[in-house]
């Protein structure tokens, strides 16, 4: 078990910066989720710390030790990868047994480790199998296999989960989460999926563009998006933005209708509010002229504009709504769950 | 196609049926003439049924002096000699090409792409395009009349360099990854993954080439003055010219038809692979 510390990590390819001084301190048993849109860096960052990309400059330490230089097998790290890179040729057990083997590790000490991590996935009718015997979900095990017997100190997981069918993937996603509280082990998972990185980190790091927009708990980045940026990404349905003016306390939406809660903002602004805080009322100030509706079942979104503008607008109603396309509805929303941002810099207006 | 058309099928059979009697019809006067005794086989015309001297020709070939009146090497010297050149040929051409494959593809050095384009453009020169010099430098090296000689200028092979390369590149990068997760350096990394996972590659590069080597005939003919050393693919043509009096069909038909057996023999044996190794790209 160790603490990772990333220290003003940067990483070019020729010219090209694709992290851009990255900090990070990940704490000794920590799940952390990386996640952002493709290209954002996350899969590079990840290679970076299990040692398959060089680091251009900064540091990554794991535990005390400062591992910049040392080859991926010596930084007792074991990583799952997004298409799983079984060995083909290798029946289930020699998978999970070659690291081990090649440390040198005796027959008998391998066999009960083996053994073990095929208790734990519940893999053990498999160990025989080849590969490619084996279905998308056991597949996905036999690399978690891979990653536990080798008891290292962080685990690595790189998109796992997205080449598994859309039930399966809630399934796996709850197993790997038991499996780390379970194990205890430092473990950093990159995807892409915002769901998944809820769900899963105690603490997610938002990439954009190679800069880490936000790093924190599920609840503060859904609470108190420190950007734009983050906001949208964060959230399904993604938050409605609202072009306003702010002065006094109070927003001038686009079609001239006040709201109150806007705190120190002043001048022109971006609000944001989510689709689940729009709550229906019929002398809310927030009019928005109905589209369509989507209907879940456990509850229904509204899609519209706002009265008067191009504006789109979302909003999460629980149960069954139904209205002719074209009818008003109002909506308010609690001062609490506005969010304003600076639209030149993007960043979160503080309160 | 997949249509249900007795006529269709009529037809279809009667073309393959005549296509397998044309490739068949000279290996079976081969079989034919291997039957006979010398004097039948100097009448016209020449008997298209077997004749019941086998057991003799064969014993006489293959044992005896084969030819009478001339000094070739009995016949199971040639076969020894060119299966021994074969293996070479294709083993030492599998390992190379396997080397030089695995260099180029990856590990990162200066001028890699040079170098591959190098050996690449060693295709535009066959064995009998630097005939001159390469026997030269044989000669120099002092391997005329030995196996080495035999199969040394034969093994460089670009083709061979380039098909796994290819295969190479059609393994995920993820095993070469985790295989240094694993901590497998570069040698354990190439025999235990990329080994195994080009088998059926090796094994089908391995039925051309042992094809290739054993029908040499201009290389063996150039640099093998001691009848102990030639291959029977060029003393066919020797025994043609070899005796005073009229060719002896009979036994050179026999050689012939010893000539086959080898590289039949492992088509056959390696037919699953060799059809795998060429058509399979799931890795």
């Amino acid at each position: 078990m160790a603490s990772i510390t990333l220290k003003d990590l940067v990483k070019t390819y020729g010219d090209v910066e694709v992290l851009h001084h990255v900090d990070g301190a990940i704490e000794d048993g920590e799940f952390i989720v990386i996640v952002g849109p493709s290209g954002c860096g996350k899969s590079t960052l990840l290679r970076m710390v299990a040692g398959l990309e060089t680091v251009t400059s900064g540091e990554i330490r794991i535990g005390e030790k400062v591992v910049n230089q040392l080859e991926p097998a010596d930084r007792d790290i074991a990583m799952v990868f997004q298409n799983y890179a079984l060995y083909p040729h290798m029946s289930v057990r020699e998978n999970m047994a070659y690291g081990l083997k090649i440390r040198k590790i005796g027959k008998a000490e391998i066999e009960r480790r083996v053994q073990e991590a095929a208790d734990i996935l519940e893999i053990g009718p498999y160990l025989d199998r080849k590969p490619r015997q084996l279905s998308g979900g056991q597949r996905q095990r036999v690399a978690m296999g891979r990653a536990i017997v080798r008891n290292p100190q962080v685990f690595l997981f790189d998109e796992p989960l997205s080449n598994l069918d859309a039930k399966l993937r809630v399934q796996m996603r709850l197993e790997i989460r038991k499996l780390q509280q379970r194990l205890g082990v430092t473990s950093i998972y990159v995807t892409h999926d915002q769901v998944e990185a809820m769900t899963l980190g105690d603490r997610l790091m938002v990439l954009n563009g190679g800069y880490v927009e936000q790093f924190g708990t599920p609840i503060e980045l859904y609470d108190r998006p420190a950007t734009l940026f983050v906001a949208g990404f964060i959230g399904s349905p993604s938050m409605n933005f609202l072009p306003a003016t702010a002065g006094g306390g109070a927003l001038i939406l686009g079609n001239g209708a006040s709201l109150q809660g806007a705190g120190h903002a002043s001048g022109s602004v971006t609000l944001g509010i989510r689709p689940e805080h729009l709550l229906p009322d019929e002398n809310g100030p927030i009019r928005v002229s109905v589209q369509l509706f989507e209907q879940l079942g456990a509850n229904t979104l509204v899609h519209g504009v706002l009265e008067g503008t191009e504006t789109d607008v979302v909003a999460s109603l629980p149960g069954h709504v139904s209205a002719d396309p074209g009818t008003i509805m109002g909506f308010t929303a609690p001062a609490k769950d506005l969010h304003v941002f600076d639209p030149a810099t993007g960043r979160r207006v503080e309160e | 196609m997949i249509e249900n058309r007795p006529i269709l099928n009529i037809v279809s059979h009667v073309v393959l049926i005549f296509g397998v009697l044309i490739v068949a019809l000279p290996i079976w006067i081969t079989f034919v003439a291997a039957t006979h005794d010398p004097v039948r086989m100097t009448q016209a015309p020449i008997p298209m049924l077997p004749g019941g001297y086998f057991w003799e020709n064969f014993k006489q070939t293959l044992f005896g002096g084969g030819l009478s009146g001339t000094e070739t090497a009995p016949v199971w010297r040639m076969l020894l000699n060119s299966l021994f050149m074969a293996l070479m040929i294709s083993f030492g051409k599998i390992a190379i090409s396997l080397l030089s494959a695995f260099a180029i593809v990856y590990f990162k050095f200066p001028f890699r792409m040079g170098f591959f384009w190098l050996i690449f453009i060693t295709l535009m020169l066959p064995v009998e395009v630097r005939i001159l010099p390469t026997f030269e430098v044989v000669a120099d090296l002092g391997m005329l009349n030995s196996y080495w000689g035999l199969s040394i200028p034969l093994i460089a092979s670009a083709t061979a360099t380039f098909m796994f390369r290819q295969v190479f590149l059609t393994i995920p990068d993820e095993m070469l990854e985790s295989a240094r997760i694993d901590g497998a350096g570069p040698m354990r990394f190439f025999w235990d993954i990329l080994i195994p996972l080009s088998r059926t590659n090796i094994a089908a590069l391995f039925v051309i080439l042992f094809i290739y080597g054993w029908n040499q005939y201009l290389w063996p003919l150039l640099i093998t003055t001691e009848t102990d050393m030639t291959t029977i693919v060029m003393s066919i043509k020797q025994m043609l010219e070899a005796a005073e009096q009229s060719p002896q069909w009979n036994i050179i038909m026999m050689t012939a038809l010893l000539a086959m057996i080898p590289p039949v023999f492992v088509v056959v044996a390696m037919q699953r692979l060799f059809v795998q190794g060429l058509t399979e790209t799931d890795k």
